[in-house]
């Protein structure tokens, strides 16, 4: 049964170059669609594994989800993660100084301190709390760092260039349009000479806010995409996901660091000390840098599956934001069913550390196993399963 | 005597201190709504200025290519002629601003249906540009407007409940108007459809 374009708009000019302002008619479909036939906006009529995936996960959704709860459930999950960050990284450091800092066997020398029992616990623990200091100051420079030169560093990666409205009115607009909808100041906007199709935000507040499109998705998009797309990017710096993101990375990569370095010079430290300790028979310190080492093998994993939790909400977070913005979400499900569908994911210039800015995981495999690119949902995959962010999506605009 | 005076006095002043920072902090919160509304009032603005600006722009390349079209036209100017003159009127609210840019819409919208049966005025490169910028500035009335009004829900919501709605009536905080177009057709903004 033919699906009507929007009643009471006219039907599209003989001009098809020019982008249609929304409402967009589409035109009619040949098939009946299940379900979703009654969204404003239906999706392509060819069903594919990525369209079954999506009507799945829509049946499975509790029918009274809204944006705000979205938002609300992530807010509260954001900050839940980001405790858990700080604290893993404390604690890494501080096991690290105990183990490999000298000291830690020393008996307390009572002729030389006063018997208070809390400068007697803080002696004894020196070097954990030295090794603690050493991460927080190691951290706070970090992150200082990626602070105010973190934007600057991304955007020359990926070698994107800035463009003036001249260039493209229509961009410009719809990236004007949607600041506008968020109540922020009208971001930079760059272009990524690159035919992936692929888009990120970056910027540590609104005040400083890029947003960045590949050339190649730029030139794909209808505007209710692009809007879709922008609106998702404009989302990220409205809830300063950037600066959360650019401060997990930098910790992420601290924690990787530093358990390196544990591992490189604890199987020595081990050794060494259980040599001098032996007539001791001081067993608790070889113990002690067993427990480290294996800390230290554990650690940039945890941190790992933290950050990739993290980014994954922030993903959801930023579609319903997106939602929010444009008041439509079929935009931008649209869109990701376009970028699902891109044959050429590599950003040539993207690397582990950066892909987690982008719209849609730039370093995702595509192999002739369609299907498990859509509906796999793993502990180290960056984005959430496209399928489902479709789902999430059209589940707001029955 | 003395320590029960002692604990009773400054559990008494810790009540107040604590009370008086209540106060202030919601009495903050209100005026940084108001504030945020302000603003968004202020893009609303600056949009229906972009929008007026370009509308005479708009009627010379359209004459120039459908002249006779002068009924469609000069509704388009006259509706253009009164939300300029509701708008510069400080003492109309938001209800009448909200009559005349939902009439204009209208007429800019019957202006461009017109367009459609003009060829040589679509291929035009300026009228093209026009009618991006129009359509892109309608776009931007909408969110502005959209904006605005989470905005002014926000406040309202502030205003209106337990327990600051004790602090807005002691500060005699004002209720805000909600922005809306008045035609239905109007509502949505981005309704203008060139095709």
């Amino acid at each position: 049964m033919p699906i009507d374009p929007t009643p009471g708009v006219p039907t599209p000019g003989d001009d098809p170059l020019r982008p249609h302002p929304r409402p967009h008619p589409r035109p009619a479909q040949d098939k009946p669609q299940p379900e979703k036939s009654r969204d404003k906006r239906p999706p392509p009529s060819n069903p594919s594994a990525l369209d079954e995936a999506v009507t799945e996960r829509i049946r499975a959704m509790p029918g009274s989800l809204t944006f705000l709860d979205l938002i609300r459930k992530n807010r509260r999950d954001s900050v839940l993660l980001i405790t858990a960050m700080i604290l893993l990284a404390a604690s890494l450091g501080a096991v690290a100084g105990g183990v490999l800092l000298p000291g830690f066997q020393h008996h307390w020398d009572s002729s030389m301190h006063p018997d208070d029992r809390f400068v007697r616990l803080l002696w004894l623990w020196r070097p954990a709390l030295i090794g603690a200091g050493v991460m927080f100051v190691l951290s706070s420079g970090a992150a200082l760092w990626s602070w105010f030169r973190g934007s600057n560093t991304m955007l020359r990666m990926v070698h994107a260039k800035e463009i003036t409205k001249e260039l493209d009115p229509e961009l410009f607009n719809v990236v004007d349009e949607m600041r506008i909808a968020a109540g922020i100041p009208m971001p930079r906007v760059y272009l990524i000479p690159e035919s992936a199709l692929n888009a990120f935000a970056t910027g540590r507040d609104p005040e400083h806010g890029v947003v960045a499109i590949t050339t190649g998705l730029r030139a794909k998009l209808t505007r209710d995409e692009l809007q879709g797309v922008m609106a998702h990017e404009i989302a990220h710096i409205r809830h300063l996901d950037i600066r959360f993101s650019m401060l997990m990375a930098t910790m992420v990569g601290l924690i990787v660091l530093l358990s390196d370095f544990v591992l490189r010079t604890g199987a020595y430290t081990a050794s060494s000390r259980s040599r001098r300790s032996n007539n001791k028979g001081n067993g608790g310190a070889v113990l002690l840098v067993v427990i480290a080492m294996l800390l230290a093998l554990v650690a940039p994993f945890i941190a790992q599956v933290i950050q990739f939790t993290f980014s994954r909400r922030r993903e959801y977070l930023a579609d319903a934001g997106a939602a929010e913005l444009t008041r439509n979400p079929a935009g931008l499900a649209s869109a990701l069913r376009k970028l699902a569908d891109d044959k050429e994911p590599l950003v040539e210039t993207a690397n582990r550390g950066t892909a987690h800015m982008f719209i849609m995981n730039p370093l995702r495999r595509v192999s002739g196993r369609k299907k498990s690119r859509h509906e796999k949902a793993s502990l180290f995959s960056s984005h959430p399963p496209v399928a489902d962010r479709i789902a999430r999506l059209l589940a707001l605009t029955r | 005597m003395d320590l029960v005076l002692i604990v009773f006095g400054g559990a008494f002043l810790l009540v107040v201190i604590g009370l008086v920072l209540f106060i202030i902090s919601i009495y903050n919160k209100l005026i940084r709504l108001g504030a945020d509304c302000d603003n968004g009032w202020a893009q609303i603005d600056v949009q229906l200025k972009r929008r007026y600006d370009l509308i005479p722009n708009l009627v010379e390349t359209v004459k120039g290519y459908a002249s006779h079209e002068k009924e469609t036209l000069d509704a388009v100017i006259s509706a253009r002629a009164k939300a300029v003159q509701t708008h510069d009127a400080s003492d109309q609210g938001a209800k009448a601003m909200g009559r005349a840019e939902g009439e204009l819409t209208q007429a800019l919208g019957r202006l461009m249906v017109v367009a459609e049966q003009y060829p040589d005025l679509k291929a035009n490169q300026n009228f093209a540009q026009l009618q991006e910028e129009l359509t892109s500035t309608e776009n931007k009335i909408g969110f502005a407007r959209q904006h605005f009004n989470d905005c002014v829900a926000r406040f309202e919501v502030g205003r209106t409940t337990f327990p600051s709605n004790v602090i807005s009536g002691m500060f005699n905080f004002k209720e805000r108007e909600y922005f809306e177009l008045e035609d239905p057709g109007a509502r949505e903004a981005p309704a203008v459809s060139f095709g």
